[in-house]
């Protein structure tokens, strides 16, 4: 068995400490990630799937627990250091890119991620023909507009850039929150068929929380229920493979009962 | 003529002070009130070095530093202490007066018979009021390019970003709050240098020149904008000049009305308050279709 990339050891995570509401939003998670692993995680609202992700990024401190990354603790790495494997997509359009920059200054800001910022020279125009043909993959018109401010795409045109965004520079393991969530149904479902193409030919390391069971089933190699802060589910493989969606939606009803 | 000579000078002086805030207010999205405490900063801090044996040209530096150091501590404030950045400008602002009055020892120092940047012998052979012209192209050619050239590096960029979106910025591993409080310090770096060029052409620093300075700076950008419309961000940075001369010819005529220098900060807030509100105005008004209908041709 190959080891794995990033793990997650009795991670605790407390709210309100010391008051009567006192409560843990991860209570005692463990979770290891391997490479080539793309999870998809579901779960109700509240169950902790966006603070399993601020915990992964760093975005908010852990009460207990460990977090390795190659087996080395970086429990307190801040989330600046996280950016130089990690890489995230928000739900909102609005969060993922610089709005009045354009869409070629965005992607460029993004090659950098995580490494020092100099000050030497951008040199934008040499990177041009690489970001046209970067967008290009994703098939909205992207590529055409590469000199438009970003405030001024549609929602779809915005996640695909953030999506482009979060993978030009490989990421170790890359977060998708919901990404396609907020955009109509058409241009979600587009989204998600790009991203499912750009993340098995390039073998990313993936985690997505979506809301939609039949993303879930469909995409993916592992999926994961999370529910109060625990993990409750975690299936992979032919497992999966082989789960339909009556024996998950029956598996939700028993959470609720 | 030499009053609108002397209106230019003022202009390009004052434009300097216009692109350092321009750095906070457009590009970092901050309400930066420390300015008006770091532009009177920069001239004492000026003045002072120069009574002190200074060459002009290294009290100006030493302005710029004077600037630069407030605008840091205004940056640790809001970013490590977590204070508002209006209330941390303020704080800033209020320290400094107190700072200002032990640079200079006193409320107000004089240049007379001292050494300035405007007494070199090219500038002091040219006609009246040529020399502020001069030394003001000079400075404020250097400092554009400089913030252009900066602006188009990966760092400016990520600076960019920062005030763009900062929680994208942080996704891609910039450290904002490094950015931010860099910006705080450049920024009032530029004002402070702009209070010592101000000093030297006035011949006296005084604790209370930094009184309106927010709006004077704020018109420069603002008329820019209003006067040009669409702009590129390196075009933005040579209007806020160009607004700044502008604004200087508004107070010229509003003199000529007769009113008097007493009045110069409540012209100030009006002339800024009339320019921001132009937007509004035009929708309700709609001036520039009537505008645009005085220019065709009847049919």
């Amino acid at each position: 068995m190959t080891e794995p990339i990033f793990e997650l050891n009795d991670i605790v995570v407390t709210v309100n400490h010391g008051t009567p509401e006192q409560i843990n939003i991860m209570d005692h998670v463990n979770l290891a990630i391997y490479p080539g692993d793309f999870i998809t995680i579901l779960g109700s609202n509240g169950a902790g799937k966006s603070t399993l992700f601020n915990v992964i990024g760093g975005n908010i401190p852990v009460t207990s627990g460990q977090i390795l990354l190659h087996g080395k603790d970086i429990t307190s790495m801040s989330v600046e250091r996280r950016t130089r494997f990690l890489s995230r997509v928000f739900q909102d359009p609005k969060m993922g890119t610089a709005p009045r920059m354009t869409v070629a200054e965005n992607l460029l800001l993004s090659e950098k991620r995580g490494q020092n910022r100099g000050l030497g020279s951008r040199h934008l125009k040499t990177h041009m023909a690489k970001f046209k043909q970067i967008t290009s993959v994703m098939n909205n018109g992207l590529e055409e507009r590469l000199n438009t401010a970003t405030g001024k795409l549609s929602g779809g045109q915005r996640q695909a850039l953030s999506f482009l965004m979060a993978t030009i520079k490989r990421p170790e393991i890359l977060l998708l929150d919901e990404h396609t969530a907020a955009l109509d149904p058409q241009t979600s479902q587009e989204l998600m068929q790009a991203t499912n193409d750009q993340i098995t030919r390039n073998h990313l390391t993936c985690l997505m929380i979506t809301h939609h069971l039949d993303d879930a089933l469909k995409y993916g190699n592992r999926l994961i229920v999370l529910d109060n802060g625990k993990i409750t589910y975690d299936i992979a493989g032919d497992e999966k493979d082989n789960l339909t969606k009556e024996e998950l939606l029956s598996f939700f009803n028993d959470l609720d009962g | 003529m030499s009053i609108i000579v002397s209106a230019i000078g003022q202009g390009l002086t004052w434009g300097i002070v216009g692109i350092g805030l321009f750095l906070t207010f457009r590009i970092l999205d901050f309400p930066d009130m420390t300015v008006e405490g770091t532009f009177p900063m920069g001239a004492a801090a000026c003045v002072a070095a120069i009574y002190s044996g200074a060459s002009p040209l290294v009290a100006t530096l030493i302005a710029f530093l004077a600037g630069m150091l407030a605008g840091l501590v205004t940056g640790l404030l809001y970013t490590k202490g977590k204070i508002p950045v209006l209330l941390a400008g303020i704080l800033v602002m209020t320290a400094a007066y107190s700072i200002n009055l032990r640079i200079m020892g006193r409320a107000n120092l004089s240049l007379f018979g001292k050494p300035t940047m405007l007494k070199n012998h090219f500038l002091a052979s040219l006609p009246p009021y040529f020399d502020s012209v001069v030394l003001g192209i000079v400075v404020v050619i250097i400092v554009t390019a400089l913030i252009i050239y900066f602006l188009q590096t990966n760092l400016g960029q990520a600076f960019i970003a920062t005030g763009d979106n900062p929680n994208m910025a942080r996704s891609l591993g910039i450290s904002t709050d490094g950015m931010q409080i860099m910006g705080l310090g450049v920024s009032n770096g530029l004002i402070g240098l702009g209070g010592a060029l101000v000093a030297q052409n006035n011949g006296f620093a005084d604790v209370n020149m930094g009184i309106g300075v927010i709006v004077v700076a704020l018109a420069s950008i603002i008329i820019g904008e209003v006067v040009f419309g669409d702009l590129t961000m390196n075009q933005r940075l040579i209007a806020v000049t160009i607004g700044s001369i502008f604004y200087r010819f508004v107070i010229l005529i509003v003199l000529k009305l007769g009113f008097n220098a007493n009045d110069l900060n409540l012209i100030s807030a009006i002339v800024l308050a009339i320019f921001m509100m132009l937007p509004v105005l035009e929708n309700r008004f709609r001036i520039r279709h009537t505008l645009a209908k005085g220019m065709t041709k009847h049919d």
